[in-house]
């Protein structure tokens, strides 16, 4: 993986809420969903930074919000030198080149009535990048590339199982050629041993194209392979963010510590040996988040403090960022 | 052997479909002892969960049918008793907890009267005393103000304690067989990690013998004592955990260790992928049925499908080959 310090991509205090509307005819709104709320961070070329957290701490509405697939309620995603946000019609429009998603569920991100050669070449008509009898040889091109046969080109999504339709998701969103791709969860609808054959692939195409890879998901494990950097939230707020490395071996908030001690390791001798940290209770309600510090109702070291002040975003070390009052006690 | 307290020997189940016959589990043998906790490993479709409903009859007949095989618990045949008597070994005997709580709790029905109701039909308990017994139960999984929530529906809990709902369910009768089918797959880690706890700790109190299947193989590292792999409806590898773990012999499970990353993996390593997809089973494979997908695949794996041969102590894998050496066995 290449590393340069140019800055592809940064979002500053993104937020993303969504109205809790009530009535019939003359709406009104009484509450909102907290999902995104002031997030700042940065993605340099050529990097993959992984965005971790459990279901419905806003890692795959940051992801949308990112290509304004989700419009933000404020803040500002800066790409390539242009705000996104403020960006609109055709303007927005031709950014989208450049940035892609790949989706969680290759069940249903597939139209059901296109053939695969349709999906993937209608990127490149809309944009239009390639002449109409240009496209079917891109085509073939890319089913090569993401290693799939290029007669299947006139099947179906249905005819494909899981693993081969994440590939077709894949070579949808290189169409365009784009430099950054967000992959939501692409991994986790796939059988384990699949699981490899597409994180290998998303590897190599990297290093092939010099993709930029926001890589959102709830594996652990599997975020650690793959990132350089990981981004840890927690109910709408990212508590903290470091190097892959100096994360799994010191992590520094509670709840990355938690969180880290909870995924199971393949092996009986390590997993019996180590020690758990088990959090007690469930994630709070993104309509009505705990006051001061979100993650204070369920962590283990909380204190008086933390129900009244939101702790900052600081950069307890060089490069690693965290969120927690007490965060010093374990450097 | 005598001290086995549920003996599964050659158990195969078929679906009909429109398309064909579906063999999803092809002969299946393997036996739980008393307060043992056995992993079940395998990739969807492989016959893990039909496996476990055929022990129990759940199985929906037609389409599904169990063509073959025994099941021996207390020495009576499982497969061969008749409804009657089925229905009062399940809950009571041998009880299940599902997959997803959310669609196999009745959405309509407290979850009071969804606790009682094993607990008046199988130990006689009138209501008043079952209701007793069912915030016991609660209070048992770790669900605070049991007493209340008794008279909640479902959709009112979380899912990390809706699951908890279904353990308490499951134990109510205290059986000495539990099967869990995936119980931890739709939770989150943190969440998943509570609910390992609270069955570890509810073994240790109860004793149960537990059968757990699962698609994780670090779950069963933590949890079970022996581990059994399927593929394509059939055991491809059994052994104690630790010998599984430090030993794997089967070019299959070899596949699987290494296409997960771990955690605390030492710098980066290109994960070692299994080529190819599952078998379909819509023929009952004469071969291995790892063969396509095999790097170690010999002719004599086209020809012959390989049967459980012991490899160590208690262990036994289904494989020509001796991954270690390269060789023939």
């Amino acid at each position: 993986m290449s590393k340069t310090t140019d800055v592809l991509l940064r979002v500053s205090k993104l937020v993303k809420h969504f109205p809790i509307k009530q009535g019939i005819i003359f709406q009104k709104q009484t509450g909102a969903v907290h999902a995104v709320d002031n997030i700042s961070f940065e993605v340099k070329q050529g990097e993959t930074l992984g965005l971790v957290g459990e279901s419905g701490c806003g890692k795959s509405t940051t992801g949308r919000a990112v290509l304004q697939l989700h419009r933000p309620t404020s803040g500002s995603v800066i790409f390539d030198g242009v705000d996104l946000v403020k960006a609109k019609g055709n303007d927005l429009r031709h950014m989208r080149r450049k940035m892609q998603m790949i989706f969680q569920d290759p069940y249903a991100s597939l139209n059901p009535r296109m053939t695969v050669g349709e999906i993937i070449g209608e990127p490149m008509l809309i944009h239009k990048i390639a002449a109409q009898n240009e496209i079917e040889e891109r085509v073939a091109n890319l089913l090569n590339l993401v290693g799939l046969n290029p007669a299947f080109s006139t099947r179906y999504p249905h005819e494909f199982s899981g693993g081969q339709r994440q590939r077709v998701g894949v070579a949808r969103a290189l169409a365009l050629q784009p430099s950054f791709i967000v992959c939501d969860e692409p991994i986790s609808a796939l059988d384990v041993s699949i699981q490899a054959q597409v994180v290998n692939l998303l590897e190599d195409l990297q290093e092939q194209f010099g993709l930029t890879y926001l890589f959102i998901a709830h594996d652990l494990s599997m975020v650690r392979h793959i990132s350089n950097r990981i981004a840890v939230m927690y109910l709408g707020i990212i508590v903290e963010l470091a190097d892959s490395e100096e994360l799994y071996l010191k992590p520094l908030h509670p709840y990355s510590q938690a969180l880290l001690s909870a995924v199971p390791i393949p092996d009986p001798i390590a997993s019996a040996r180590r020690e758990r940290v088990i959090l007690k209770g469930d994630v709070p309600s993104p309509v009505n988040p705990p006051s001061g510090c979100r993650f204070r109702t369920r962590c283990p070291i909380a204190e008086s403090i933390c129900a009244e002040v939101q702790p900052d975003f600081r950069e307890a070390q060089p490069g690693h960022f965290v969120a927690c009052h007490f965060a010093d006690q374990f450097i | 052997m005598p001290d086995l307290l549920l003996d599964v020997q050659g158990l195969e189940t078929v679906f009909q479909t429109p398309a064909g016959v579906v063999h999803a589990v092809n002969g299946i043998s393997f036996g739980l002892k008393e307060g043992e906790t056995l992993g079940i490993v395998g990739e969807s479709g492989c016959g893990k969960s039909v496996t476990m409903l055929s022990l129990l009859r759940l199985i929906p007949t037609p389409p599904g049918k169990i063509k073959n095989g025994k099941a021996l618990f207390f020495g009576q045949d499982l497969i061969a008793m008749p409804n009657e008597q089925i229905r009062h070994i399940r809950g009571s005997q041998i009880s299940m907890i599902f997959q997803d709580p959310m669609t196999s709790l009745n959405p309509v029905l407290t979850v009071g009267l969804q606790l009682e109701e094993p607990l008046m039909l199988h130990l006689g308990m009138t209501r008043n005393q079952a209701r007793e017994h069912a915030a016991s139960l609660l209070n048992m999984v770790g669900i605070p103000n049991a007493k209340d929530r008794l008279r909640d529906f479902p959709h009112q809990f979380s899912g990390g304690m809706r699951q908890r709902v279904m353990i308490a369910m499951a134990l109510s009768c205290s059986p000495p067989v539990v099967i869990a089918d995936e119980p931890t797959t739709a939770l989150d880690v943190t969440i998943q990690a509570q609910i390992i706890d609270l069955v570890k700790r509810l073994r240790d109190e109860l004793g149960m013998a537990i059968i757990w299947i699962t698609h994780d193989l670090g779950v069963v590292a933590d949890l079970a004592q022996k581990v059994v792999v399927m593929y394509g409806g059939l055991i491809i590898e059994a052994a104690p955990v630790e010998e599984l773990y430090a030993n794997p012999q089967h070019p299959y499970t070899l596949g699987l260790m290494g296409s997960l990353p771990r955690v605390d993996e030492k710098g980066h390593h290109r994960l070692v992928s299994i080529d190819g997809l599952p078998p379909v089973l819509y023929e009952k494979p004469n071969h291995c049925p790892f063969a396509p997908r095999c790097k170690w695949v010999t002719e004599k794996c086209w020809k012959e499908n390989p049967s459980l041969l012991g490899v160590g102590t208690e262990h036994r894998a289904a494989c020509w080959v001796d991954t270690k050496t390269g060789r023939a066995r």
